[in-house]
């Protein structure tokens, strides 16, 4: 069975090609069970591969196959050929294991849309091209899992494209990746001239073998760093993420929080060698990660709009994951991504089952009180929430405990003080959004004015809500902190094979107390949001009009997407304009009119040449052949 | 056996040299035939008798075409070239039922053009064939005949072959489009 | 023995007969039997090529002509047939209509 790996990806590209043709004339049951069972199939054979590597231990050098050979231009070659490493293991079973539970919810969740067979069609590309990014063992078909990814991200942002929001967010998605790819591809160029081979295994060796120079190395890794803020909706191009809320609550929960927004997390580990070389670049990677983890968890703190909440939740917690690879630690950053994975769907999901009960409402200002109405939803919820915040046993307290302490054992003292005021913010946020979502007196109120029946979703939504909490709840375990023995970080030791270890290593006082701040800096924020908006709801507005500032400052998202409109977009367009003013009409349509009318009086000319008798022509072409045939003799 | 080589040592053998076209030997009969035969065609103004004169072409044609170590060719000369296509060309020239012969052709400037300029082409393409052959342009070697030519067709050509078949099959459908309607229908 | 050249010329010269003939001719059916001789001219020059080099790809190419002039033959004969029923005539002289 391990030996069909490769089937992995293929199994729902396979689907989505078959819906995307036959989708319309397929039953809504069909597509369901086609959808589901292929993703299923995937699951498996990613965890019977997993437990392969497993037993096979250290020194497996993991699985391989090359299906074709794809581009052999000179010395350039690129093959289609998957790997199965431990990296490429863990990530996998996510992007399977998640894609699953998500696609059995969208069962339930996108029961009532016209669109049914396209949004699974959709759901399905994007796993394969997801997976091909796992699964690739050269950079040039990462690339393109990569394209296929953004590809589907846009098509699912824009999935309700009547509505001009969802078309213009999945356009701003679209293009704002692009700027991050174009540096991606410039860097992928720069490596594929230097080293002369695009595997994996060639460039992270690439460094050490002094193929690559110092200077080199930090120039790609940061071209390659600059492709993933764009996917990974890291400073300075994170400002498409919130906006591609507009897309199905299920999709942002696979596609904008589990998997494929993590891809450049991804995609750093997997070229851990590179960035391990180039100090400065691991440190660009370090700060841009630590300071988006604060920027957007204080941009979480005021926005009403539930989804956008979790939204920049998300980012903040990229940034985490950025942060632990920039300080070498990519096992922490890797084991951040599985059980964000798990915690952030498991409130996107739950987020959408509220909306659902809601009847589409996402302001959380109109929400409140839905504690009992919700009796499977809010517990899940409350899970997801106290495992983001980092409350202790919970998954994310050891994996973002495992990012911080390796930031204070590397000696990034400020890095880790951004972490930690990172933490109590997102214990903050989170419990804004439960206190004002599930607690108090309901602000619910139907566009009639009368309350709308609230009611509690179907089990086909609620099993997979449950099923994330519990993985929520336990992932954690498989990432111990060190100070219980060598062998509890074990999801550490797996990816070692892999991915750069990291060196360091501390007192046990040192970690003991790192692992209490790290605790009060949950409970503290938790003990904020209590205060705040349980115990004296008017606080919060009587705060921000003591800084009306700061709060302007923040609703407004520090204005950046104004700036980029002011500073990028506007004078782009103007610049278009004019362009298109002065030299299209003038100079391009000038040189098109004066060549037709050029052509028409030569025609004019000609036309005597044409007698309409075939056997003029042919002599016109033996005349020819008669020329063509002398030159080449001569 | 270096005497097989195509196929005429024997009439060479014991052919004197008397200018290059009795160098020929016996094949100077079917040479003669074909390019007499066209000549005909040319001269004739009987639709009927100028395509019985490319049978005969043809056929000739096929003849030199196994002389040249090609018997599948020369089978397929016969049956398709002789054989299938001329007789269409028959069928065609039934259905025309042109009682009268064509009308006599007038000699115009175009006419005279055109046997300039088939004059040219015909020495170019008579210098293009003498450097083709001149030593060590070719390297000689045997063909590996019949099987070696069916290998050839279902392995380097194959996808050829089969958009062959295809290309058939469109001439087929096209004909009975273009041709089968009923008259005025 | 012959001289290859042999067969080239032959091939050469039947060519330029085809191409006369296509331009002697004035009604269509004759001058697409015009074309068949210069296919045929050109598959005499592929066989002589192949024997001289010994390599079967001529011969291969050679069928492939024969294929297609009977497909090309077939279609041909069939559009001359259509221009016979609506025309009456198949005289190449009298069929002006690509006159711009």
């Amino acid at each position: 069975m391990v030996r069909y790996f490769w089937l992995i990806p293929l199994l729902p590209g396979a689907s989505a090609l078959l819906l995307l043709l036959l989708g319309p004339r397929l039953s809504r049951r069909w597509i369901s069970w086609q959808a589901c069972l292929t993703v299923f199939l995937s699951f498996a054979l990613s965890l019977a591969g997993f437990v392969h590597l497993v037993r096979a231990g250290h020194g497996s050098s993991g699985l391989a196959k090359t299906l074709l050979p794809w581009i052999a231009s000179g010395s350039f070659s690129a093959a289609i050929s998957f790997a199965f490493d431990e990296l490429a293991a863990v990530m996998a079973l996510v992007v399977t294991g998640v894609g699953l539970l998500i696609h059995v919810y969208s069962v339930g969740y996108m029961a009532a849309d016209r669109a049914y067979s396209r949004y699974f069609a959709y759901l399905n590309l994007f796993t394969f091209f997801m997976l091909v990014l796992v699964l690739a063992s050269d950079i040039v078909l990462m690339f393109v899992g990569w394209e296929g990814v953004g590809l589907c991200s846009y098509l699912l942002i824009g999935f309700w494209f009547e509505r001009p929001a969802a078309s213009k967010a999945g356009m701003k998605a679209f293009i704002v990746n692009r700027i991050g790819d174009a540096a991606f591809i410039v860097g992928v160029l720069f490596l594929l001239v230097n080293v002369g081979s695009s595997s994996f295994a060639a460039i992270n060796a690439a460094p050490a073998a002094g193929v690559l120079g110092p200077g080199l190395v930090t120039l790609v890794a940061i071209l390659l760093f600059v492709g993933a803020t764009g996917k990974s909706a890291q400073i300075p191009l994170y400002v498409w993420l919130p906006d591609a809320m507009e897309g199905p609550t299920p999709v942002s929960a696979l596609i904008h929080a589990a998997t494929m927004v993590t891809a450049g997390v991804y995609m750093v580990c997997r070229l851990s060698g590179l960035f391990a070389a180039s100090q400065a670049a691991s440190s660009v990677v370090a700060w841009v990660g630590g300071l988006t983890a604060v920027f957007a968890a204080t941009i979480a703190l005021v926005q009403h709009d539930i989804k956008r909440v979790l939204a920049y939740s998300t980012i903040s917690q990229i940034g985490y994951m950025f942060l632990g690879c920039g300080v070498g630690a990519y096992a922490a950053g890797m084991f951040h991504l599985v059980t964000h994975a798990f915690f952030k769907s498991l409130l996107f999901l739950a987020a959408g089952s509220v909306i659902h009960a809601l009847g589409g409402e996402q302001d959380m200002r109109r929400m409140g009180g839905l504690k009992k109405a919700l009796p499977t939803t809010f517990p899940v919820f409350l899970v997801g929430a106290l495992a983001i915040a980092g409350v202790p046993f919970l998954s994310g307290f050891f994996s973002k405990d495992a990012i911080l302490t390796s930031a204070f054992a590397g000696g990034h003292y400020v890095l880790y003080a951004l972490g930690l005021s990172g933490a109590v913010l997102t214990a903050l946020y989170m419990f804004r959004l439960i206190y004002m979502t599930f607690y108090g007196q309901t602000r619910a109120t139907h566009p009639a004015g009368t309350a709308p029946h609230v009611h509690e979703s179907p089990p086909v939504m609620t099993v997979p809500l449950v099923v994330l909490a519990v993985f929520s709840a336990l992932a954690g375990f498989a990432g111990l902190p060190v100070l219980l023995g060598e062998k509890a970080n074990w999801i550490g030791g797996f990816l070692e094979a892999v991915l750069e270890p990291a060196a360091h290593h501390l007192a046990l006082s040192t970690e003991v107390g790192l692992i209490l701040a790290a605790t009060a800096a949950a409970l503290a924020g938790i003990a904020m949001a209590f205060v705040f908006y349980r115990k004296r709801p008017d606080l919060p507005e009587r705060t921000a009009r003591s800084f009306p500032g700061i709060y302007r400052l923040l609703v407004g998202k520090y204005y950046v997407d104004e700036a980029y409109d002011a500073v990028v977009v506007r004078p782009l367009v103007r610049g278009a304009e004019t362009v298109y003013a002065r030299f299209d009409l003038g100079v391009i349509d000038g040189a098109l009119d004066g060549s037709a009318a050029a052509a028409a009086s030569a025609g004019k000319g000609l036309n005597v040449l044409q007698s309409g008798l075939v056997r003029d022509y042919a002599l016109a072409f033996l005349l020819g052949a008669i020329l063509f045939l002398g030159v080449l003799l001569l | 056996m270096r005497d097989s080589d195509f196929g005429l040592t024997l009439a060479a053998g014991k052919t004197k040299y008397r200018g290059k076209f009795h160098g020929l030997g016996y094949l100077r009969y079917p040479v003669a035939l074909c390019i007499g035969s066209v000549l005909a065609m040319i001269l004739s103004r009987n639709q009927a008798h100028n395509a019985l004169f490319l049978v005969l072409a043809f056929s000739c044609l096929g003849g030199l075409f196994g002389l040249l170590d090609a018997p599948f060719a020369a089978a397929a000369q016969v049956l398709v070239y002789a054989g299938a296509i001329m007789v269409l060309f028959l069928f065609a020239i039934m259905m025309f039922n042109l009682r009268e012969p064509a009308p006599r052709e007038r000699r115009t400037l175009r006419t005279f053009l055109a046997a300039i300029l088939g004059l040219v082409l015909f020495a170019e393409l008579a210098i293009a064939a003498v450097r083709a052959i001149a030593p060590g342009s070719v390297s000689p070697g045997e063909p590996d005949g019949l099987a070696g030519l069916g290998r050839l067709l279902f392995t380097d050509y194959l996808y050829a072959f089969e958009i062959t078949s295809l290309l058939i099959l469109a001439a087929l459908v096209g004909a009975l489009a273009l041709a089968g309607k009923k008259e005025g229908g | 023995m012959i001289p290859p050249a042999a067969f080239l010329l032959l091939s050469a010269v039947l060519f330029s007969l085809g191409v006369l003939a296509f331009f002697v001719k004035k009604d269509l059916l004759t001058q697409f039997m015009a074309v068949e001789v210069m296919l045929n001219a050109s598959n005499l020059a592929f066989l002589a090529m192949a024997k001289a080099s010994g390599q079967a790809a001529g011969q291969v190419i050679v069928l492939f002509v024969i294929t297609v002039a009977a497909a090309e033959a077939v279609i041909g004969l069939a559009i001359i047939v259509l221009i016979f029923r609506q025309r009456r005539t198949i005289r190449t002289d009298e069929l002006k209509d690509l006159r711009g």
